[in-house]
């Protein structure tokens, strides 16, 4: 999904240190864990903010108000870019 | 300018009684039970986990609520009454789904029972501090027909975290009545529900502003609309199907499938398969429509504000300081039952339960010896004992409750996470594992919020290694006597065997029967807020009621047969039935140095309830005399040693029958008897091994 003519910067929500704020870009991953995720408030364009992240084990997102534990292997599913400040 | 993409339907039904149900459709499975007024209105209450609605419902309902599952579900269903001005109202609380996709059973009973039920009003309560992704499911039930308000719970909370929320702004821009509330306080509930009447007399009022689809997608779902125009699926209006089936709804998508001609299913799947990403954008373009909602009603707290919740988090969810925070509480937990309950269990076994033997004992001094016998050995002994747990059993819900309520639980999830991978499960089988220190059955029915059959499964073979309330009792009451100054020593040691034998199980029976498997992790983390009495209380209530209900007809019963069985032929228990059976079973107690047949017997009849050990117990060593409990007689028939591999056996023991039915009804035969099966090896291997090594190295013989 990475077409537009001047590619940001995406990465891993899993890769961003606590502290980070980005924008969503995509999902990765089967339909059920997309459409959840998306239910939950990760859609393209939806900023968040990583609130916890030790390098390994869980992680703490701030979406839309929330907050959402997700395990490693779930963050390494979310592709965010950097939000336009 | 986009078109709705559902015109506001006018309702056809009579005022000012909205609802006659005088058309039921034929198909209806997710319906509750017989409503307790089933001419009076009826409202369902809807909304997200984390927002408040159990709350809402308890303030409402009190004690006029029903506890129960779903019609042939394994979801579980509230319902209740209330009055308001003096017309009585019926009052379903739907389960907590984020959406109303039918990703999960829960978002189907909900969804089903909104379209085929027809509630008068629909009442929906949105958390302000996560407004937007609260309105998420707003949105999607105004895609459906029934009228709804809105109650804005939490604006205390959001205010904490410098969130504030216009209830009128949002009222106008979504055309929904929005009343605000802090239900915790009670505050706003009556205005809510006043709100919920007047639409429900008079749902023409409702015109609310509908979201509608991104205009890109506007032409394909047209074009399904208009394919679908033939099919007999009358359960959906079609425009409602033709999203659906766009979202990739398994039920939907099932139900078109088997209600159209295969040809044109095959052109509604090619359409589909054009689109297949349209979920997304669907999911995105509610969340735009939502945004649009409330940016004028919302205002945000500045960025970089640290909240209370952060500060919390800072520790509570630390990897080393969290883990160290939950070892803490559930030290105190047990510091509190031993302090608090465990006196007062033993005031009300010497001073009321003895008490009451001697009142028995003069008033049936002309009665038959059985009589008397049946009474105060049977009865007061037996299920009279297990009733002073009640204090032990009190103090552990009110905590679980409160621990629950405050948004701490689902940390103690995510620090445990990294524990639970272990086992190839995450932290949110922690949850239900944790509710087994309350009661198996709860911690068996608590594995249902796992989205992974495999992890499922393996977590209801593990709960029962979860020592419940009711063996904590068992071991608050027998190890004082058995072990004195030292049985809290004792006790947190058993404890910790259960919870090290339930790690080991859990690593070997994922490496052999699931090959290593991981699942996926995905949870929501409440803000913190203080705990609500209400809400504490009636978790407390329910439970111990339940409790109440089992000692007053199970417990009593199989007391009484327990007492039979050791009273017939003849009178004398040292040759009835019960002590042949326990005496042929005596080479196995052996090995764990239990020598007398009635502790066989008290840890076979566990099996029927784990209180059951200590009834079983209080009617073969006669109700407690003046000075004597009943632990002391009961200390005094064996060496320490066989103590200890008794209570380690008693802990890890078959699950009792309750338990073990839920297994049954939450997985199937197969697993239920595997359980049981892993359970007995465990349990009297545990005692085994444990009496032999303590008489090897000399140790309490």
């Amino acid at each position: 999904m990475i077409d537009s003519p001047q590619p940001r910067a995406v990465k891993l929500i899993a890769d961003l240190p606590a502290g980070a704020a980005a924008l969503v870009h995509s999902l990765t991953g089967g339909h059920d864990f997309c459409s959840r995720m998306a239910n939950l408030g990760f859609t393209a364009g939806a900023p968040i903010t990583v609130r916890q992240n030790y390098g390994r084990g869980p992680i703490v997102v701030s979406v839309r108000g929330t907050l959402v534990a997700l395990g490693r292997a779930e963050a390494s599913r979310i592709l965010v870019r950097a939000s336009e400040a | 300018m986009t078109q709705p993409l559902r015109q506001p339907v006018t309702p056809t039904r009579p005022l000012p009684r909205p609802n006659l149900r005088l058309v039921q459709p034929a198909c209806h499975d997710a319906g509750p039970g017989a409503l307790p007024h089933p001419e009076a209105l009826t409202f369902a209450l809807v909304g997200q986990p984390n927002v408040g609605k159990s709350t809402v419902f308890n303030m409402l309902t009190g004690l006029n609520q029903h506890v129960g599952n779903w019609p042939g579900k394994t979801v579980e269903q509230k319902t209740g009454t209330f009055r308001f001005d003096g017309a009585a109202a019926n009052l379903v609380d739907l389960p907590g789904t984020y959406s109303l996709t039918a990703n999960s059973e829960e978002e189907r009973i909900a969804r089903d029972y909104l379209i085929s039920q027809r509630p008068d009003v629909a009442i929906a309560v949105v958390n302000a501090a996560a407004l937007e992704r609260s309105l998420y499911l707003v949105a999607e039930l105004l895609a459906l027909d029934t009228p709804l308000v809105i109650g804005l719970n939490m604006s205390d909370v959001a205010a904490q975290h410098g969130i504030h929320v216009e209830p009128h702004v949002l009222e106008a821009a979504l055309g929904v009545p929005v009343v605000p509330l802090v239900a915790a306080r009670n505050e706003g509930i009556r205005d809510l529900v006043a709100a919920a009447f007047k639409l429900a007399y008079d749902p023409a009022a409702f015109r609310p502003n509908r979201p509608v689809i991104r205009p890109e997608h506007q032409p394909v779902l047209e074009q399904l609309v208009e394919m679908m125009g033939g099919c007999a699926c009358d359960r959906y209006a079609a425009d409602w199907s033709a999203m659906k089936l766009l979202e990739g709804d398994a039920e939907v998508t099932a139900q078109v499938k088997g209600s159209v001609a295969p040809e044109l299913w095959n052109e509604i799947h090619k359409v589909l398969l054009q689109h297949e990403d349209a979920y997304l954008d669907i999911a995105g373009g509610r969340y735009e429509w939502i945004g649009r909602m409330v940016r004028a009603a919302v205002t945000q707290p500045r960025a970089g504000a640290v909240t209370l919740t952060d500060r919390i988090d800072r520790v509570a969810t630390h990897p080393v300081f969290g883990l160290g925070l939950l070892l803490a509480i559930f030290g105190l937990a047990f510091a509190l039952t031993y302090a608090v309950a465990t006196p007062l269990a033993e005031w009300l076994s010497e001073v009321v339960l003895g008490g009451l033997a001697g009142l028995a004992a003069t008033l049936l001094a002309g009665a038959p010896a059985w009589v008397s016998g049946l009474v105060i050995d049977g009865f007061i002994g037996g299920a009279g004992t297990v009733l002073t747990f009640l204090p032990i059993l009190a103090i552990f819900f009110a905590l679980l409750g409160a621990l629950e309520d405050v948004g701490y639980l689902a940390r103690g999830a995510y620090v445990m996470d990294r524990f639970m991978h272990l086992m190839g499960l995450h932290g949110k089988s922690f949850l239900p594992l944790f509710l087994g220190f309350g009661c198996n059955v709860p911690a068996v029915m608590g594995a249902r919020i796992l989205e992974e059959r495999r992890a499922r499964f393996l977590t209801i073979l593990l709960a029962p290694l979860v020592p419940c309330t009711a063996r904590l009792a068992v071991l608050a009451f027998l190890t004082p006597a058995f072990f004195g100054s030292r049985a809290a020593l004792v006790t947190l040691g058993l404890v910790a065997l259960n919870l090290v034998v339930l790690a080991v199980a859990g690593i070997v029976v994922n490496k052999v029967a699931f090959k290593g498997e991981q699942t996926a992790f995905i949870m929501e983390l409440p803000l913190y807020h203080a705990p609500n009495l209400r809400t504490v209380g009636l978790y407390v209530w329910n439970n111990t009621s339940s409790f109440l209900k089992k000692a007053g007809t199970f417990i009593l019963l199989s007391s009484a047969v327990v007492w039979a069985l050791s009273n017939l032929p003849g009178g004398n228990p040292e040759t009835s039935i019960l002590a042949m059976f326990g005496k042929a079973l005596e080479p196995l107690g052996a090995l764990m140095g239990l020598d007398d047949w009635r502790m066989i017997v008290a840890l076979l009849s566990s099996f029927f309830a784990k209180e059951n050990t200590i009834a079983t117990l209080g009617v073969l060593f006669g109700a407690p005399e003046a000075g004597a409990s009943l632990a002391t007689q009961v200390s005094a028939v064996m060496v320490p040693a066989a103590s200890v591999a008794f209570l380690a056996a008693a802990m890890l023991f078959i699950p009792c029958l309750a338990t073990v039915a839920t297994i049954k009804q939450e997985t199937n035969w197969k697993w239920m008897w595997i359980s049981v099966g892993l359970l007995l090896a465990i349990s009297l291997g545990a005692g085994v091994v444990i009496y032999q090594g303590l008489r090897l190295i000399g140790v309490g013989v």
